[in-house]
C-alpha cells in the first residue's frame, strides 16, 4: 500500500468532527466507569445504594454507557479520522453528513439516558421485551443506528471517491478495513432497526397490545453477536496497520489483513442462534449449524494472531534478536502506545478460548447467563478492545489537537495499563470462577434465602469489587490523560502511525475491493441461516407477549 | 495469494483443530442426544394456570416414558411454583416450565439444567439426578427490581 498522504495531517475540520466523538466516548466512560464501580460493591455485599437509586438502574447505565455509547462514538472517531488520513480529507458535504450523524447520536443517547435516570426504562442493556420501556427510550435507541447510517454514507461516498481517482488501484488498507467494518454494521443494524420499529416502538406506543417474543429475540441476536465485531474490527485495525509502525516495524501482508476482514464479515452476522442456544421455539438443528458458522471466525483470529506476531518477530530478529524468543526484548515496552494495546492481545487469548466455550452447543449449558459469561466479555470487549482504543487515543488525540504525547504521559499511561490488567485480572477471574459454580450475571447480591450454594459465592464477589476498585482507579488514570492530550499538552506534531508493508510482500489482489461479491455471499450466508427458523418463529409462533414493567 | 509456510502449518494445526471440535460437538448432539432444551410446544401465557401440564406444578412419576418423572415449574415475577421439591436419587426427569410474564432465567445451580424461559413458550430438559443434596434453582435472566430473590430448591434424596 503506497500511501502518499503517509506525513500528512488529518485535516482540522475533520478532525473536529473526530474530537467530539471522542468526548463523547471519554464522558461516556467516566460514567459507565463509576456505575461499574458500584456495581462490584453492591454485588459484594458490603454496600447498599442510597435510597431511590436502584442495582438494576445503574446496571442499565453501565451497559447502555460503555456498550453502545463509549464504542460507537469511538469507534466512528477513529474511522473518520482513519479515513480522512488515508483517503483524504472529507468534501463538505460528506463532513455535514458526518455531523448529522453525531448529533443524531448525541440526541439520542440523550434521550435514552433521561429515561434510564427517570427510571423508566430499568430494562438494561439487552431490553428484552416484554420488559416494557418508555417509548422514547426505544426511539433513544433507534436515533444512536440512524446516527451511524449517516456516518456510514459519508464515509461511503469518501471511498467511492478515492476509488473513481484511483482506478485499478487497492484502496488504503485503513479505509477498506473501515468500509468493511461499516458494512457489517449496517448489515447487522437492519435487525435490531426491525425489531425496535416494527415491535417495540408501536407496542410501547400502545398502538399493538402484544409482542411476539421468538422474533423479537431472534432479531435483537442477529445484531447483537455482529455487535461485539464493531468492537473488535477497529481494535484490529490499530493490531494490523498502526502497531507494526508504532514499534517502527512492517505490517507482515496487506493481503492476509484483508482477507481476515472478508472472512469477519462473512461469518460475523450468520450466528446468532448461539447467543439463544438455550431457549425454546427453535429447532436444534439451525443452532447448530450457526454454532458451526460461529466458530468459522476463529480461522481469520488465527490468521491474525499469527500476522502480528510475525510482525513482532520479524521487527526483534530485524534489530538483531537471537534464538527463539529473543525478539521478545527488542520490543518497545516503554511506549504505551504499543504496550497497552499489547496487554489487550494477550487479555484476547483467554477470551477467545471462552468465546468457544459459550458458543458451544453443550458446554453453554453450563456457563449460560451465568458470571461466567460477563467476565469473558470483560476480557474481550472491556480489555482487548477498550485498552486498544486507548492505545490509539494516546496518539489519536493529541494528533487531532495539535498537541503531544508526553513522556510523561507515556509513563502514566504505562501504569494505566498495568493497573487495568491487575484489576481485570481479579475481577474477570472471579467472575469466570465464580459462574462455573453457578452464580448468575445481572443479578444483585443476594444470599438466595441462605443456600449454602449461594455463600460460597460470597468469595468471589469481593474479590470482584477488589478488582473492579482498582479498574476505577485506572479509569481515573485514563480520563486524566484524555483531559491532558485534548486540552494540556505541548503543542506540536504528533504522528498517526500507518504501517507499510513489509517489502518482500505480494501485490495484493483487485478481488478484494468487489464489494458486489462480498455482499452477495454475505446476504446468501445470511438467508442461508436465518430464512426458515424466522418463517418457523412467525407462523408457529404463540400467543403474544404483553408488556410489564416490574421495576 | 501465497502464505507463509509457517502461516500454513498454523491455519491447517488451527482448522484441524476446529474440525475435531465441531465434530465432537455434533457427535454429542445428534448421535448421543445432547441437545440444547428446544422444545417446539407453544402456550397462551395468559392461560398457564389453567392449562395441563402447568395447572398442576411439580413432581409427577410418569410411567411407559424414556424418563421416570415429570417436574413441572411455573415462573412469574419474581417466584417459581413450586417453592421447593424433593427428588429421589437417581431419578431420570424431565424438567417442563414457562413464565406467566416476562423472560426468566431457570438454573439449577451445580448441575447441567439451565434454560431460558419465555412467555408463549414451554421449555423442556431431561437430566438425572445421581448426587444427593440441595440445589438451588435461580433466575439468571434480568426480569424486575425482584429478580435476585426469585429462587427455588430441589432436594435430592435416597
Amino acid at each position: 500500500m503506497l500511501n502518499q498522504l503517509a506525513n500528512t495531517k488529518v485535516d482540522r475540520r475533520d478532525g473536529k468532527l473526530a474530537m467530539a466523538h471522542l468526548y463523547v466516548a471519554f464522558i461516556a466512560l467516566a460514567i459507565g466507569g463509576l456505575a461499574g464501580l458500584l456495581q462490584v460493591l453492591v454485588r459484594s455485599g458490603k454496600l447498599e445504594l442510597p435510597a431511590g437509586i436502584g442495582y438494576y438502574q445503574i446496571l442499565t447505565v453501565h451497559g447502555v454507557v460503555l456498550g453502545l455509547v463509549l464504542t460507537t462514538f469511538f469507534i466512528i472517531g477513529f474511522m473518520v479520522s482513519s479515513v480522512s488520513k488515508t483517503a483524504g480529507t472529507f468534501t463538505a458535504r460528506q463532513r455535514t453528513l458526518g455531523w448529522i450523524g453525531f448529533w443524531l447520536k448525541t440526541i439520542g443517547t440523550a434521550m435514552a439516558a433521561v429515561m434510564i435516570l427517570l427510571n423508566e426504562a430499568t430494562v438494561l442493556f439487552t431490553f428484552y421485551a416484554p420488559l416494557q420501556a418508555h417509548f422514547l427510550f426505544y426511539l433513544g435507541l433507534t436515533l444512536v443506528i440512524v446516527g451511524t447510517w449517516f456516518d456510514s454514507a459519508a464515509i461511503y461516498m469518501k471511498y467511492g471517491q478515492w476509488k473513481k481517482a484511483n482506478p485499478g488501484q487497492p484502496s488504503p488498507l485503513l479505509t477498506f478495513m473501515t468500509v468493511i467494518t461499516l458494512i457489517m454494521w449496517d448489515v447487522a443494524t437492519l435487525g435490531v432497526a426491525t425489531t425496535v420499529l416494527f415491535q417495540l416502538l408501536p407496542w410501547s406506543l400502545g398502538l399493538v397490545d402484544t409482542v411476539n417474543i421468538g422474533v423479537s429475540r431472534a432479531l435483537f441476536w442477529y445484531f447483537g453477536h455482529p455487535l461485539v465485531y464493531f468492537w473488535l474490527l477497529p481494535a484490529y485495525m490499530a493490531w494490523y496497520v498502526v502497531i507494526p509502525k508504532v514499534i517502527g516495524g512492517k505490517m507482515f501482508s496487506d493481503s492476509l489483513a484483508r482477507m481476515s476482514f472478508i472472512l469477519l464479515l462473512l461469518f460475523s452476522i450468520p450466528v446468532g442462534f448461539h447467543h439463544q442456544l438455550l431457549e425454546p421455539g427453535i429447532d436444534p438443528a439451525w443452532k447448530f449449524l450457526q454454532v458451526v458458522l460461529t466458530f468459522l471466525v476463529v480461522i481469520p483470529s488465527l490468521m491474525t494472531a499469527f500476522s502480528l506476531f510475525a510482525t513482532f518477530e520479524s521487527f526483534g530478529r530485524s534489530k538483531g534478536a537471537k534464538g527463539l524468543f529473543g525478539w521478545v526484548k527488542k520490543l518497545p515496552w516503554g511506549d504505551a502506545r504499543f504496550t497497552v494495546p499489547f496487554i489487550g492481545m494477550l487479555a484476547f487469548i483467554p477470551g477467545g478460548a471462552g468465546g468457544i466455550v459459550n458458543a458451544s452447543h453443550q458446554m453453554n449449558q453450563v456457563v449460560h447467563n451465568t458470571i461466567w459469561v460477563t467476565g469473558h466479555f470483560h476480557l474481550t470487549v472491556a480489555t482487548a478492545v477498550l485498552l486498544t482504543y486507548f492505545g490509539v487515543a494516546y496518539w489519536l488525540i493529541p494528533h487531532l489537537t495539535g498537541r503531544i504525547f508526553t513522556k510523561k504521559m507515556n509513563k502514566l499511561a504505562l501504569i494505566q495499563g498495568i493497573t487495568w490488567a491487575i484489576g481485570m485480572t481479579f475481577m474477570s477471574g472471579a467472575m469466570h470462577a465464580a459462574g462455573l459454580l453457578g452464580a448468575p450475571r445481572r443479578s444483585s447480591f443476594s444470599d438466595y434465602g441462605g443456600a449454602a450454594q449461594a455463600a460460597e459465592w460470597v468469595p468471589y464477589q469481593i474479590a470482584q469489587a477488589v478488582g473492579g476498585s482498582i479498574l476505577f482507579l485506572s479509569i481515573i488514570i485514563m480520563l486524566y490523560i484524555v483531559v491532558n492530550l485534548a486540552f494540556f499538552a505541548p503543542k506540536g506534531d504528533q504522528e498517526f502511525p500507518v504501517g507499510e508493508v513489509a517489502d518482500n510482500a505480494e501485490k495484493t489482489p483487485m478481488v478484494f475491493d468487489n464489494w458486489k461479491l462480498w455482499v452477495g455471499i454475505t446476504a446468501c450466508l445470511i438467508l442461508f441461516a436465518y430464512t426458515l427458523p424466522l418463517i418457523d418463529l412467525i407462523q408457529n409462533a404463540p400467543p403474544g407477549a404483553k408488556g410489564f414493567k416490574f421495576w | 495469494m501465497h502464505l507463509h509456510k509457517f502461516e500454513k502449518i498454523w491455519l491447517i494445526f488451527g482448522i484441524g483443530s476446529l474440525l475435531v471440535f465441531l465434530t465432537v460437538l455434533g457427535v454429542s448432539a445428534f448421535y448421543l442426544g445432547n441437545q440444547p432444551p428446544s422444545c417446539l410446544a407453544t402456550i397462551d401465557p395468559e392461560k398457564v394456570d389453567t392449562t395441563a401440564p402447568f395447572n398442576e406444578p411439580g413432581l409427577k412419576k410418569v410411567e411407559g416414558k424414556e424418563w421416570d418423572y415429570e417436574l413441572v415449574f411455573v415462573a412469574s415475577a419474581f417466584n417459581y411454583t413450586p417453592g421447593e421439591v424433593q427428588i429421589p436419587k437417581g431419578a431420570k426427569v424431565k424438567v417442563i416450565a414457562t413464565t406467566k410474564d416476562v423472560i426468566h432465567g431457570f438454573e439449577v445451580a451445580g448441575t447441567n439444567v439451565n434454560m431460558m424461559l419465555e412467555p408463549g413458550y414451554i421449555s423442556e430438559l431431561v437430566y438425572t439426578f445421581n448426587k444427593t443434596g440441595e440445589f438451588l434453582i435461580l433466575c439468571n435472566e434480568y426480569c424486575g427490581v425482584g429478580h435476585h430473590m426469585m429462587t427455588s430448591k430441589i432436594e435430592v434424596v435416597e
